[in-house]
């Protein structure tokens, strides 16, 4: 039953499973820090494929793309979390629902 | 090549009503005066260019046409903004601009009181520039602008104290009236597209013989048409009504448009068209009984009314029925002659009565006036020149013009129609000496606190002037002799009609379409002019002015109490005084049940079913977006689930 | 046998994934990301993609985790309020929509995936996944990217320091 290599399909699975999570992570909390680390799942969760396809075809190209993947979300998360503390030392919360000072 | 200047005939009083119109209150009365008068200076100096370089055209040539642009074209149907110079426009152009341009000057006393002063000018200019487009355009739509514009500027003048609600009526009344006729000539219009294929005068008058058939269903219709067209802004029966109306408007007004030029462009129409209604004998009677019908009746409505200028009013309509008369027995010269005789002694006795009017401050009731003649001699004297005139006593122009109208009646229309017009002249004679009576004559029943004066040189000038014209006016068709009728021999090329070369042609057509040609032969026969007749009949017709007007003396100087005699309790003077109930009829029969079906289509139609529907979307779009609401959260989440949202129905429908 | 290690290890990283979105406490969601972050970091392993596998370990579960917890300590955040979680009356609609988009995706990508009947893999070779080979793809098909993923560090380096200043004047 356990036999042989892991079929891409699982890969490819594993990483639509952690994306939804993601997703639905981004949209039912309100959490700002919590929402973060959601979009942080969906981009594990595209490394997967990426990789997983990567193998599946021999080449280099998937992991020189979730290596940038990487870079970017170090650079969004650094200048991400830079505002999420420049708005908290504005108004004391991290509710998301409560910045609202841009909507008219 | 002075016939160049032709564009800018209409040019200048349009230039004049936008200066004054934009900023009139702002450059101040007496500015706006010297513009208005001076465009319709400019105007008629223009005009006499004009007529220098058209007798400067070469020997046969008589249509000047000048294309200014094309105005529009849409596949073979293509219409030129472009005017045409022939002897029947020059006449009309003198009219226009010459009598327009001594009543704006007039103008500028009567109305110095005035706050509008500029609003009034601005539209008597563009009322004379419309005037001049309808007489001047060289094609029927052309015409049917001018028609339109000086109906509109009509309007306006009327209501030009529109905080009166009487003025305000009577504008509106004119305006509807107005636009039954113009409907009629606009459907005349396209009719005439559909037969010949073009709209342009000349081309039209061209083929006409060769188009239609003599006295056939085409030419009958289109001439009825256009005639209803005529009777609407020329005041004719049945459309007469609004006239009377119109005195509501500044007395100036009334002499220019409602007595001198606009009620005379349904006959300048009809002898522009003579062609077709030469074409038409069936409705040749029509019109030549409706406008002796007119004349009479108006006659008869004319001697019980008491406003003076109603009085005038009611004697315009009976003068222009007898050019209508005219036009209809084929004597378009003595329609255009009378035209032009009327129009000086017309204006001059509108002046006048507006100056009466301005002299006891306002009021119009000649039962409240009398004995003024001492008080403005001037005012009288030209007054009464001017009641000779349409009286009908020699040698003054009326007495021309309408003998010359009656023995058309007689020779190429019948005995009726004869006696129609002689009565219809004792008439004139008789209520106009009634007018003068009442108002300059006897005892002075003005209200004792007002001192009646004379109106100033800028009011009494123009009244000379015309009545000097009124006077002399006659020998533009001194009628006796043959070869000394001037403006017969002047209109001669526009009015040359060839019958035998039309029946020729519709003979051949009606053989064509295999039907029986009856048979013309008689109608070629020649008249005879009989001069002892015509001798005759003048003599006759100046007996009856004198009758009329001792008739007139009788009663109103001599036994002041007469009249009251006469027509106390008779319900035939009171059937005529109250118009012959026609406005009554009117408004029964048309208005009321026009007023009550739009209300029912306001209430019913309107407020619930178009109404209903809308406000109903609104309603169902307003439920809508309430229940679309719930996805406009202004949470950024929630917009970030619809992009998700739309992301899997893309890929859905994708894969 | 590859897959005995598999099955685990995905499951594991679902679990914590789960525990990032329902944990209450900032910290405890935190603490499931770098768990998750590290079986994802085996998941590549299992890739043979060594070399992204230790940048996950370092980047990741290290750099950027740290940064969070960093965060989450400066803002001295604790359990959430209610007001965090509890799905408001008026969002009921966008709720059941969450949920059923949630589950709709996945079905439709799983599909996808199972429908595509892909063929068996192709050999690798031993050197797949190395420093070695990464590095020299990087540094000669990519190396207008790397650079330019250089820029963009560090311009988030000097946007976040300007950002998380006191005061910005």
């Amino acid at each position: 039953m356990f036999e042989g290599t892991v079929p891409l399909e699982h890969y490819l699975t594993l990483s639509a499973v952690l994306f939804v999570i993601g997703i639905v992570g981004v949209l039912i909390r309100r959490n700002v820090i919590v929402v973060f680390m959601s979009i942080e799942i969906m981009l594990n969760a595209v490394n997967i494929s990426l990789i997983a396809f990567d193998n599946y075809l021999n080449l280099s190209n998937g992991q020189i793309f979730s290596f940038m993947v990487m870079c970017v979300a170090a650079a969004e998360v650094s200048v991400g979390l830079a505002i999420i503390i420049a708005l908290h030392r504005n108004k004391p919360t991290v509710n998301l629902d409560e910045f609202n000072l841009l909507k008219w | 090549m002075l016939l160049k200047l032709t564009c800018l005939v209409p040019l200048f009083p349009l230039i004049g009503s936008i200066i004054n119109g934009f900023f009139g209150l702002r450059i101040g009365k007496n500015a706006v005066g010297i513009i208005a008068a001076g465009s319709m200076a400019l105007s008629f100096l223009t005009s006499i260019l004009v007529y220098v370089g058209y007798l400067m055209l070469p020997e046969g040539q008589h249509v000047f046409e000048q294309v200014v642009w094309t105005w529009f074209g849409a596949g073979d149907f293509s219409v030129d903004f472009g005017f045409q110079v022939d002897p029947l426009t020059l006449v009309m152009m003198f009219v226009v601009t010459g009598v327009g341009f001594i009543i704006h000057v007039y103008a500028i006393g009567y109305m110095h009181e005035e706050y509008s002063f500029y609003r009034f000018f601005a539209y008597f200019n563009l009322f004379a520039s419309a005037m001049l487009l309808l007489i001047m355009g060289n094609n029927f739509l052309l015409m049917f602008i001018g028609w339109e514009g000086v109906g509109c500027c009509s309007y306006f003048l009327i209501g030009y104290y529109f905080e009166k609600k009487s003025a305000c009526d009577a504008g509106t009344k004119a305006f509807i009236v107005n636009r039954v006729g113009d409907f009629a000539f606009l459907l005349a219009v396209m009719y005439i597209f559909n037969i010949f294929g073009t709209i342009d005068f000349s081309e039209v008058m061209h083929a006409a013989p060769e188009k239609l058939i003599y006295a056939g269903e085409a030419v009958t219709i289109i001439t009825l048409l256009l005639f209803i067209g005529a009777t609407g802004k020329s005041a004719q029966i049945p459309l007469y009504t609004w006239l009377p109306d119109a005195m509501e408007g500044p007395t100036p007004v009334s002499a220019l448009i409602h007595a001198a030029t606009m009620v005379t462009a349904g006959v300048y129409m009809i002898v522009r068209c003579s062609v077709l209604f030469n074409l038409a004998p069936m409705t040749m009677m029509v019109v030549a009984g409706t406008g002796a019908a007119t004349a009479i009746m108006a006659a008869t409505i004319g001697m019980t009314q008491f406003d003076i200028k109603r009085v005038l009013a009611y004697s315009t309509v009976s003068q222009i029925g007898y050019m209508i008369l005219a036009c209809g027995v084929g004597a378009y010269t003595a329609a255009i002659f009378h035209l032009v005789t009327h129009a000086f002694f017309k204006a001059c006795l509108f002046l006048g009565s507006g100056s009466v009017i301005h002299g006891i401050h306002g009021e119009q009731d000649m039962r409240k006036m009398g004995g003024l003649k001492n008080y403005m001699p001037v005012t009288y004297w030209t007054f009464l020149v001017s009641t000779l005139a349409i009286a009908g006593i020699p040698p003054l122009s009326g007495f021309f013009s309408k003998d010359e109208v009656l023995y058309h009646a007689l020779m190429d229309g019948n005995i009726i129609f004869w006696g129609m017009g002689i009565s219809a002249a004792l008439l004139t004679a008789f209520y106009m000496f009634r007018l003068v009576f009442m108002t300059f004559h006897g005892e002075s029943r003005v209200d004792p606190h007002i001192h009646p004066h004379e109106s100033p040189k800028v009011m009494t000038m123009p009244l000379v002037i015309l009545a000097g014209l009124a006077t002399i006016g006659g020998i533009l068709g001194i009628p006796l002799f043959h070869g000394w009728h001037i403006l017969h021999n002047w209109l001669e090329p526009v009015l040359h009609f060839d019958l035998a070369h039309a029946l020729e042609h519709s003979e051949h057509m009606l053989h064509e379409a295999g039907r029986h040609a009856p048979s013309w032969a008689h109608l070629l026969n020649p008249k005879e002019h009989n001069l002892w007749l015509e001798i005759f009949l003048m003599a006759f017709s100046a007996c009856v002015a004198i009758t009329g007007i001792v008739a007139a003396y009788i009663f109103y100087i001599k036994r002041p109490d007469l009249p009251d005699k006469f027509t106390k309790g008779q319900w035939g003077f009171e059937l005529v005084q109250n118009k012959y109930g026609v406005d009554e009829l009117y408004d029964s029969t048309f208005v009321k049940p026009t007023v009550e079906a739009s209300h029912l289509l306001w209430k019913e139609c309107d407020a619930k079913a178009i109404d209903g529907t809308v406000i109903g979307v609104a309603k169902i779009i307003g439920w809508l977006s309430k229940q679309a609401r719930i996805f406009q959260s202004g949470f950024v989440r929630n917009y970030a689930l619809f992009i998700a949202v739309g992301f899997i129905s893309l890929l859905l429908i994708m894969f | 046998m590859e897959l005995l290690i598999f099955y685990p290890i995905a499951g594991l990283c679902v679990a914590l994934a789960l525990g990032v979105i329902f944990n209450t406490s900032p910290v405890g969601s935190a603490m499931c990301l770098i768990g998750m972050m590290l079986g994802l970091a085996g998941i590549f392993v299992l890739l043979q993609a060594h070399f992204i596998a230790i940048l996950q370990i370092i980047i990741y579960a290290g750099a950027i985790m740290v940064l969070f917890m960093f965060v989450i300590m400066l803002l001295n955040l604790k359990q959430t309020a209610s007001a965090d979680w509890v799905a408001r009356d008026k969002n009921r609609f966008i709720s059941i929509l969450t949920g059923v988009l949630a589950v709709g995706i996945l079905y439709k990508i799983i599909d996808i995936t199972f429908l595509a009947e892909l063929n068996s893999s192709a050999e690798l070779p031993d050197t797949f996944g190395t420093v070695a080979t990464v590095g020299e793809a990087l540094f000669t098909d990519f190396v207008l990217p790397f650079e330019v993923a250089s820029l963009l560090l560090l311009a988030a380096m000097i946007g976040a320091v300007v950002l998380a200043k006191p005061k910005l004047d």
